[in-house]
């Protein structure tokens, strides 16, 4: 001890110190050694079961979606699962229109709710309310925003009622909180005295937002609706009461049934034939290349723009 | 020249004021698609509690042949899988989030930020087709030797009971567990960010190792924001649909063995809406909906305002 006090640099003398210290500094450093590991230990353990899955869809997907090869994005689905080949058309049309019709609808609405919010209700009651609520319906599972579609939407019109269009709302409730939130963090990003310099040239508020803080934040906000459009396209539970149940490719999102690759995942993971199966290994498959190439797509947008604002 | 301008700042203000409204607009969409939520699924609800009345929540029996429409076992399976996930999701969650803000070099944060954030992008789908034709198969076994080891001991026997298939509760628990990993994750890592430097340095120069100094000063600065998380991942893996529908074995039972086929509230309105003729049964179907609704509604409502106020207790300190 006295050696540690006398001792005009402490920094090295710590080292002797802490292993003179016997039988305690023995069990902290364990338990630390130990702790560390099991840390290091649950990110290999994600990065495995990821991996896992993984390489589970591509080696049981890849052959169905590359035999005959364009046969898979051409022709429409086997009408029985006992049937084998290929066929998922009618699934990925389905998606991209029901996918892209909620995205016409939600990420204009998230835009405008989300510059409300950082534009003109800032630290006001409503706004805050209003931020609080979009917290909550990002928490509302997606069963239930697609039981709200059927109730409120479906029902009315009957059996017309199921198509992409109802699909597409459910969907839509589905990423508005999400586009708000990502699209009011990054009008935050954008500095005030951007802001200021405009308005004191004489523009008007309106015109502020619309041309300087929008273009500014763009690349962030385009990021943000493609991770918002990744998530509502691998959905599943919000299209089971809206879409309805077709087998052949249908582009109209307003009348006739439709289907998508989730749909089909879930079909044809529920039977027990090895076509049925194949084929849905094959859409989950489509559907991931899908979302990882959206949320690549986002990925390097906001990589970006980390990059032009920090010079 | 005066009143033109005075005629331009009129329009002007004209725009401003519309285009302010139409942005209001588009915020209080989301306030009424809340409360048009709320509302249209509780007015179809109404049949289906005429029926059943308050017993459809304490009712543990689903027979629509017999006109009994309960919602209990579905709700005990709802609570067991999201506990198991938790329980499970929680230890590895704040790992990854501890080792990536305290031990990883800076080179190896960003990768690893990367792949949490990929296990959010698989489609819960594909969680579950992955569930119930790769992993439930190679759980069989081993839900079979674990329940071996536990045969007969007092609590854990019955925890940990006899196991006949793959699909089981704990199946389903395990899959939800993957699923809200990343949420955990990730804000567990934006919260322990914000620990100041002071606190860890501080506890370091008191001589505490790595472990100590997370136990003292991360740990107990970011215990609100982390409970904040852990509810949010809680919210998540209950309202989680067609992953646990496809791995849970979808037979209603109230039991306390984890290696039994059970059902949950979400699984059961996926798996029988198809078979749903008749006005009660698709009305309780809805009324379990709105059950679901209330409860991940009560856990984010509570898990928003711990998270908010945490973050907000943070910010003030640094």
């Amino acid at each position: 001890m006295t050696a540690v006090i006398d001792n005009t640099s402490p920094a090295p003398a710590m080292v002797p110190l802490l292993s003179d210290l016997s039988s305690v500094s023995g069990r902290r450093r364990n338990k630390n050694m130990v702790m560390t590991v099991l840390m290091g230990v649950s990110v290999v353990v994600v990065g495995f079961v990821l991996l896992l899955v993984l390489i589970t869809v591509v080696r049981k997907g890849w052959s169905i979606v590359v035999s005959e090869f364009p046969k898979w994005f051409t022709k429409d689905i086997q009408l029985s699962p006992r049937r084998a080949g290929p066929g998922m058309k009618a699934a990925i049309v389905g998606t991209i229109v029901a996918t892209a019709t909620a995205t016409v609808i939600a990420v204009p609405l998230g835009i405008a709710g989300a510059i409300y919010l950082n534009e003109y209700g800032k630290r006001s009651a409503f706004a805050r309310t209003l931020r609080f609520l979009t917290n909550v319906m990002a928490g509302v599972p997606s069963i239930v925003m697609g039981l709200f579609i059927y109730v409120f939407w479906v029902v009315p019109r009957g059996v017309d009622g199921l198509n992409a269009f109802s699909g597409a709302l459910a969907l839509a409730c589905l990423m508005l909180p999400i586009v708000v939130r990502s699209t009011e963090e990054m009008l935050r990003l954008v500095p005030q005295n951007l802001r200021d310099a405009s308005l004191a040239l004489g523009a008007t508020a309106s015109r502020t937002t619309l041309t300087v803080v929008i273009p500014k934040a763009a690349p962030g906000i385009i990021s943000g609706s493609l991770l918002a459009i990744a998530r509502a396209a691998g959905e599943t539970a919000p299209l089971i009461f809206t879409v309805g149940a077709a087998k052949a490719t249908n582009w109209n999102p307003f009348s006739g049934t439709n289907t998508s690759l989730s749909l089909q995942i879930y079909a044809n993971a529920k039977e027990s034939f090895p076509t049925a199966q194949e084929r849905a290994w094959g859409a989950a498959l489509t559907l991931i290349a899908l979302a990882f190439l959206f949320t690549f797509g986002a990925r390097a947008l906001s990589g970006r723009l980390s990059r032009t604002t920090e010079s | 020249m005066a009143l033109a301008l005075d005629d331009l700042k009129s329009k002007n203000q004209t725009a401003d004021r519309a285009f302010r409204g139409a942005t209001l607009a588009g915020g209080a969409t989301i306030v009424i698609i809340l409360g048009l939520i709320a509302w249209t699924i509780a007015d179809k609800s109404r049949l289906a509690f005429k029926t059943e009345g308050l017993s459809f929540f304490t009712e543990p029996r689903w027979a629509p042949a017999a006109n009994v429409y309960g919602a209990l076992s579905f709700i005990y399976g709802t609570a067991v899988t999201a506990t198991i996930a938790v329980l499970l999701a929680v230890p590895v969650s704040l790992g990854i989030a501890l080792f990536t803000t305290q031990v990883a070099p800076s080179w190896l944060k960003r990768p690893i930020v990367a792949m949490t954030d990929l296990v959010a992008v698989v489609p819960s789908v594909v969680f579950g087709l992955w569930g119930i034709i790769f992993l439930a198969p190679k759980l069989t076994p081993v839900f079979k030797r674990v329940s071996g080891w536990f045969h007969g001991v007092p609590v854990l026997g019955r925890i940990f009971g006899p196991a006949s298939s793959g699909r089981t509760f704990m199946t389903a628990g395990l899959i939800l567990a993957i699923m809200i990993t990343p949420i955990i994750a990730s804000i567990s890592r934006e919260v322990m960010e914000t620990c100041p430097l002071t606190d860890r340095d501080g506890a370091l120069a008191l001589g505490a190792t790595r472990w100590e100094m997370i136990k003292g000063a991360v740990l107990t600065h970011s215990a609100g924001g982390i409970v904040g998380s852990v509810m949010l991942g809680l919210g998540r893996a209950m309202g989680e649909t067609i992953a646990a529908a496809l791995v849970i074995g979808s037979s209603a039972a109230i039991t306390a063995n984890v290696f039994s086929p059970g059902d949950s509230l979400p699984s059961v309105i996926a798996f029988e809406w198809g078979e749903a003729t008749s006005d009660v049964k698709r009305s309780a179907l809805i009324a379990m909906g709105l059950t679901l609704f209330v409860m991940t509604l009560i856990v984010n409502f509570v898990a928003t305002a711990v998270v908010n106020r945490s973050m907000k207790r943070m910010r003030g300190e640094s």
